[in-house]
């Protein structure tokens, strides 16, 4: 439309790149910091790029007990709450799919009511309900809330892949004389695999990410998982100290990147297709 | 509702066993026996805690197990009304969750209407643009902290170069900036999600009635208010409706960023009635303040929307 412009066409460059800038900078500044050496940290009058790239802030960072252990912690929550998850709601899934029932539109209203309600009516009740059951201060226990607040979201994705398959499949295997639960384990299961991915790969990323459950829910410095690990660091914040920081942070971020890189398409691409049609 | 062939009512002690099956759900047994793993714990560690801390907001629970807990009513929304810190803490929520909505939306449809054109390396951009929805909330928080850093951090090193400043602030713990500071990250927290879904809307804008404004005449402006507004307006609505509960809602990102200082400048209500909960102790307390929010928020959004449906009919 402004090919005949080179002043408008110009100018929307200029404001692309501020908006680049602006929305990529903290980033390349986090990957700058972590990459510096202490000294350089501490200079009077910081520089962009590193003068000297080192990979020493990993090393102390991987070196470091507290944070070693909270990745550990956090594979393993985010790990179990994945499996957990995903095996809790194909079933549910298959339901929501296949039978004409309210659970759907239930499911999708929880989704919705549960953004609504600020997390402290919720974090109070389950505080005390964990600690009754003797879970507080447990994977168990937050295991068990990760696989709780990502099913919802889990099912809504599976329903829709289930609803994918072709019905007849099921007719003929049934037809053969397989139950319900066989046919879903035999049949569904294995041709739902992209969606298990995608919910699977959603609620360990919400569970690796996660900090305010675990804030409330986990207390001894043994059992955090990294999101804490990462703030009690920084609240030792000698300059020395920032380097490691950076590191941690950015290892901590891999996970939802792959995230990222694997959903983009889906993210914007799905968003976009369900958009236009309506 | 009912779907049983007899009208008259079975006496209630004796259930008529000729009684169609009573579905639940409009589930048969094995929908149910599949659906149930899945529907118990959502009921047991979501639905109950939440009915139950809805509960705790009109009852005087407080930590420590010896304490009985007991119906107090509207108790403790009277003392919240008299709370100074109550209402600094919801005004300063509000100033955060209608600036970071607002700016996070006017930013956003800038952008989402730039990738929405024919430009080189748009792939590129489109995946930049997302970085920030990528990342961990405590991680975004950390990096902040990193540019805002008073001495190591960049953002006063280039505002020095800039001459902007001529010495160096300390973003996060000073009285009057550490707020504006604060809204600066949320918003850009919050720009990928916003973007994205307005780009979505501005693709389902018909490029005939484009094409056809422009050959009437009209210009960019025009063809905006006219052709393409109308047509996005649903998915604004939408975006800034959720975006304004989502912020209102917010604690992580500035939890990690200033836990709620300094003397309390960033205390967003969340982060107060945190600290009343599990510093203090106030539960009930902390409750009541977490239902106040859902009045505030419930409030906001019949009203918003009401306005706008009343102007979607005046058209």
């Amino acid at each position: 439309m402004n090919r005949r412009r080179p002043a408008v066409t110009s100018l929307k460059y200029l404001a692309l790149v501020t908006y680049l800038i602006f929305l990529a900078f903290p980033l390349f500044w986090l990957i700058s910091t972590s990459l510096k050496t202490p000294q350089e940290i501490a200079l009077i009058d910081p520089t962009m790029i590193p003068r000297e790239i080192t990979f020493d802030n990993f090393t102390t960072a991987f070196s470091e007990q507290p944070i070693v252990r909270s990745i550990l912690n956090t594979t393993l929550v985010a790990g179990a709450s994945c499996v957990l998850t995903v095996l809790l709601s194909i079933p549910a899934a298959y339901v929501m799919a296949r039978y004409r029932s309210t659970l759907s539109r239930a499911t999708l209203v929880w989704v919705l009511l549960s953004q609504i309600f600020p997390f402290i009516l919720v974090i109070i009740p389950l505080f005390l309900l964990l600690r009754d059951f003797g879970l507080y201060d447990t994977y168990i226990g937050l295991i068990t809330v990760y696989v709780v607040w990502s099913m919802p979201f889990a099912l809504w994705m599976l329903r829709s892949y289930v609803a994918t398959i072709p019905y007849e499949l099921e007719e003929a295997a049934s037809m053969d004389g397989a139950s319900k639960a066989r046919t879903i384990k035999d049949i569904v299961a294995p041709l739902l695999a992209p969606g298990v991915v995608a919910a699977g790969l959603f609620a360990f990323v919400s569970a690796w990410n996660e900090f305010m459950f675990a804030l409330v829910l986990i207390r001894s410095p043994e059992q955090q998982t990294l999101s804490l690990t990462l703030v009690k660091f920084i609240g030792a914040e000698g300059v020395a100290r920032l380097g490691p920081l950076a590191a941690a942070s950015l290892v901590a971020t891999v996970p939802s990147l792959i995230f990222f890189a694997i959903m983009q398409r889906r993210l914007t691409g799905g968003l976009l297709g369900g958009a236009v049609k309506s | 509702m009912s779907a049983a062939p007899t009208v008259e009512r079975p006496p209630a002690s004796t259930p008529s066993p000729r009684r169609p099956r009573r579905t639940w759900l409009g589930l048969d047994r094995d929908g149910l026996i599949l659906a149930i793993p899945a529907l118990i714990p959502v009921v047991v560690f979501s639905v109950y805690p939440l009915l139950r801390g809805i509960y705790l907001g009109f009852t005087d629970a407080r930590a420590g197990r010896a304490n009985e807990t007991s119906f107090t009513g509207f108790e403790n929304y009277a003392s919240l009304l008299d709370d100074s810190y109550f209402w600094e803490s919801f005004r300063i929520g509000l100033v955060w969750a209608f600036s970071v909505t607002i700016l996070q939306f006017v930013f956003a449809l800038g952008l989402a209407s730039l990738l929405n054109q024919k430009i080189r390396m748009r792939w590129l951009a489109r995946t930049l643009a997302l970085v920030p929805w990528a990342m961990p909330q405590v991680v975004v928080g950390i990096m902040w902290r990193l540019v805002y850093h008073p001495n190591a951090g960049i953002l006063n090193s280039v505002l020095m170069d800039l001459g902007v400043i001529d010495g160096n602030v300390d973003w996060l713990s000073s009285f009057e900036v550490a707020l504006p500071a604060v809204i600066v990250v949320g918003i850009w927290a919050g720009m990928p999600q916003t973007t994205v879904v307005l780009l979505a809307g501005l693709q389902s804008v018909s490029k005939e009635l484009h094409e056809a404004a422009a050959m009437d005449g009209a210009g960019v402006w025009q063809r905006f208010r006219n052709v393409t507004w109308p047509a996005i307006k649903p998915v604004v609505l939408a975006i800034t409706t959720l975006d304004f509960i989502w912020n209102f809602n917010s604690f992580g990102l500035v939890y990690v960023l200033t836990e709620g200082g300094p003397g309390g400048a960033t205390r967003l209500p969340l982060l107060f009635a945190y600290e009343e909960a599990f510093r203090y102790g106030n539960y009930g307390y902390a409750a009541a303040l977490g239902n106040a929010m859902v009045v505030v928020i419930a409030l906001f959004v019949v009203f918003y929307l009401r306005q706008r449906m009343k102007e979607a009919d005046e058209r």
